[in-house]
């Protein structure tokens, strides 16, 4: 192949259809009130773990909901369970116990 | 007799399975107290004080103290006084340990001298004392707002059966003792009931069915003991001298938790305590019905209420028998498994780092983050007063790791709080200054800082007002201060605001403040709890702040701060930012 200096980067589409959601599912079972969350970002804002680590809820549920496990579970990891992301939450989630149901049911690999 | 030997026995194997389960350290540290005279003479006082005399209840209401003592002196009097009585007339049978409660009943001897009419006569009396506290104890069940108690616990089916014969056993005694008070002698109360009873009733062969349905009564009460609220009687002997001895929980189920769980005498006082109270659905979550559920070892019960708590610690601090139901939820929260544990130790150290040798180091902590009024006013403060302090936190830190904590998460906690000691011990600082109480009581209670101050803003504005470096101009408003839970229950500073408070104008107390003030509701104890089923709490706290017609409402927590201001008619400042309105 001819060199340009460049090329295309490799596509981040994500195909919903291979995702595995069966933990996101019982997820949803445990926690119903994900499904309210509207990605507007009042918890990434509020979060002080997000300065070293990039820590953010709305992230964190975007990339369950899209079967991303291995990045949700890293984030988690940055996670300080300080609760300011509750207190901001608009939709009145509560992204502690949340938190710490995804802590219970996904596992680190 | 069966009774008494089955609860003797069972009392004794329960001390030795709680002490075994101890850990070793513990189990030396409570020999040790035993010998040690001081602890011992503490231990004595305390089971007097607290199990015969029920001082904490004569304190919160007088009848409700009278009822306890009554019955509980009474009836050790009772017992000390038939053994002596024993002891005077038949020393060699001394040693069968039923004959005192059955004494009129073996022993057919009228004493008419006045050692004999002395100790008939204090029998009696305290015999009167117990029926008087037994009637009180009715009267209650029927009407136990006249106790003090708007609400208390539903009892459960053995609870009844304990309750029932429990109070069967002193009226059946009265009238066993009335049947033959002619033959083996009596005193005011028994002898004339003798007299009642033998109009009708001359033969004396009537007084077997009642000694018979007396000691029913009281073997039943014997055995139905330990499956019942009962069971506090003899834990709480045991638990005073652990807790003197300074040992605390530290397995959610086992040895010192055991002994809380079994002391608590379900009476309900933490019902009417708990800030979570104002709404029905959560009475069933009180202290409790936790304690009910951990002895039944309903786990899901025990979930659901460990979890859905505000840990204020208000029913800690108002329990009669010093059950604390806050240490007791966290120690079951600590029970759960995590598949993903959080790390901190990819973040580096070197963006966190400050420079404040010798200077005073402010950590502000996330939730002054997210009010950002009160770290604005303590620097204002800081800075009128003239003092040279470096902000540790300006753009977000490490947890102070309270809230890790009270999520029974303590590996996660104990990384946070060495990554933060050592940055406040590489900084060089001399004190430590803190605005929010949830981070104050970690890091009086589990950093160690070796020489460095750690201080809350208000002990810091009362130095500060004290040494002069702080000039307030007073004014007429009327000002009410909120404890927060975890500055007053948690570290007891409870002074130090009010007499700041006080030089900035007219200080007004709440109907229930200090140890009993009302959590705001905002608490992050909670797991479950999300903020919007939480106003009916904080509307209640805030009518409770109000009774005085307060101008102002001033706090000293930053969460507090933010849970009042969202429904509260009046101002709602922190300390911080009166202050700093009026010092010039």
């Amino acid at each position: 192949m001819m060199d340009f200096g460049f090329k295309i980067s490799p596509s981040s589409a994500i195909n919903l259809d291979n995702a595995d959601l069966s933990l996101y599912d019982e997820l949803c079972k445990a926690e119903p009130d994900i499904c309210k969350c509207m990605a507007c970002g009042s918890c990434s804002a509020a979060c002080p773990a997000n300065r070293f680590s990039g820590m953010s809820v709305r992230k964190l549920i975007i990339d369950l909901q899209r079967g991303k496990k291995k990045e949700a579970v890293k984030m988690l990891s940055d996670c300080m369970l300080c609760g300011k992301c509750t207190m901001v939450c608009p939709r009145g989630i509560n992204t502690r116990h949340l938190i710490l149901s995804i802590c219970k049911l996904y596992k680190e690999d | 007799m069966i009774g008494m030997i089955f609860i003797l026995s069972y009392c004794l194997i329960g001390l030795v399975r709680i002490i075994l389960q101890l850990p070793k350290e513990d189990r030396k540290r409570f020999f040790m107290s035993l010998v040690n005279p001081k602890t011992m003479a503490k231990n004595i006082r305390d089971i007097f004080c607290d199990c015969l005399f029920h001082v904490k209840l004569w304190k919160r209401n007088k009848l409700l103290g009278y009822m306890h003592s009554s019955i509980a002196f009474g009836w050790f009097m009772l017992i000390v006084i038939g053994h002596i009585e024993v002891l005077l007339y038949t020393p060699h049978r001394a040693k069968l340990f039923y004959f005192p409660i059955f004494f009129r009943y073996f022993v057919a001897e009228t004493e008419s001298t006045m050692r004999g009419a002395f100790f008939f006569f204090l029998m009696d009396f305290f015999l009167l004392m117990v029926l008087s506290g037994i009637f009180l104890a009715m009267f209650k069940r029927l009407q136990s707002r006249l106790f003090g108690m708007r609400r208390t616990t539903n009892p459960s089916f053995l609870d009844l059966v304990g309750l029932y014969s429990l109070w069967a056993i002193f009226p059946l005694r009265l009238l066993a003792e009335g049947f033959t008070a002619d033959i083996s002698g009596g005193s005011f109360l028994t002898k004339s009931l003798n007299y009642v009873l033998n109009s009708f009733l001359s033969d004396h062969t009537n007084m077997l069915p009642a000694w018979w349905a007396y000691s029913c009564a009281l073997g039943v009460f014997f055995i139905v003991l330990p499956f019942t609220r009962y069971m506090h009687i003899p834990t709480e002997i045991l638990l005073i001298p652990l807790r003197n001895a300074g040992i605390k929980i530290r397995n959610a189920r086992k040895g010192f938790a055991k002994a809380e769980v079994y002391s608590c005498p379900s009476c309900g006082l933490c019902i009417d305590a708990c800030p979570m109270g104002v709404m029905k659905t959560h009475i069933k979550d009180t202290t409790v019905y936790l304690n009910r559920q951990i002895r039944r070892n309903n786990e899901r019960r025990i979930e659901e209420i460990s979890d859905k708590c505000l840990l204020c610690g208000k029913c800690s601090a108002i329990c009669p028998v010093g059950v604390e139901g806050d240490k007791l939820r966290i120690a079951q929260r600590s029970l759960r498994k995590y598949s993903v544990n959080p790390d901190y130790a990819d973040i580096s150290s070197d963006a966190l780092s400050v420079h404040a040798e010798g200077k005073v180091l402010y950590y502000a902590g996330c939730m002054t983050a997210l009010t950002p009024v009160i770290r604005k006013s303590m620097e204002s403060i800081l800075k009128k007063a003239g003092i040279a302090y470096e902000l540790m936190d300006r753009d977000g830190g490490i947890c102070c790791g309270r809230p890790m904590m009270m999520a029974g998460r303590f590996d996660q906690a104990r990384e946070m709080i060495e990554r933060n000691t050592r940055i406040i011990k590489d900084s060089g600082a001399t004190t430590l200054l803190l605005t929010c109480p949830i981070c104050y009581r970690i890091f009086k209670e589990k950093y160690h800082l070796d020489g460095i101050e750690i201080i809350h803003h208000t002990e810091y504005i009362d130095r500060l007002v004290r040494s002069g470096s702080l000039k307030i101009s007073r004014d007429d408003r009327k000002y009410v201060y909120h404890d927060p839970c975890e500055l007053g229950r948690g570290c007891g500073i409870y002074e130090q605001p009010r007499e700041v408070l006080s030089c900035a104008g007219e200080l007004v107390e709440a109907a229930k403040n200090r140890k009993e003030s009302i959590c705001c509701g905002g608490s992050l104890g909670s797991l479950t709890l999300g903020f919007d089923k939480r106003k009916a709490m904080t509307e209640n706290a805030l009518a409770n702040l109000t009774v005085a017609a307060p101008d102002v409402i001033v706090t000293a927590c930053p969460l507090c701060r933010s849970t009042f201001n969202r429904y509260a008619d009046l101002p709602v400042e922190d300390i911080a930012e009166t202050i700093d309105k009026k010092c010039v």
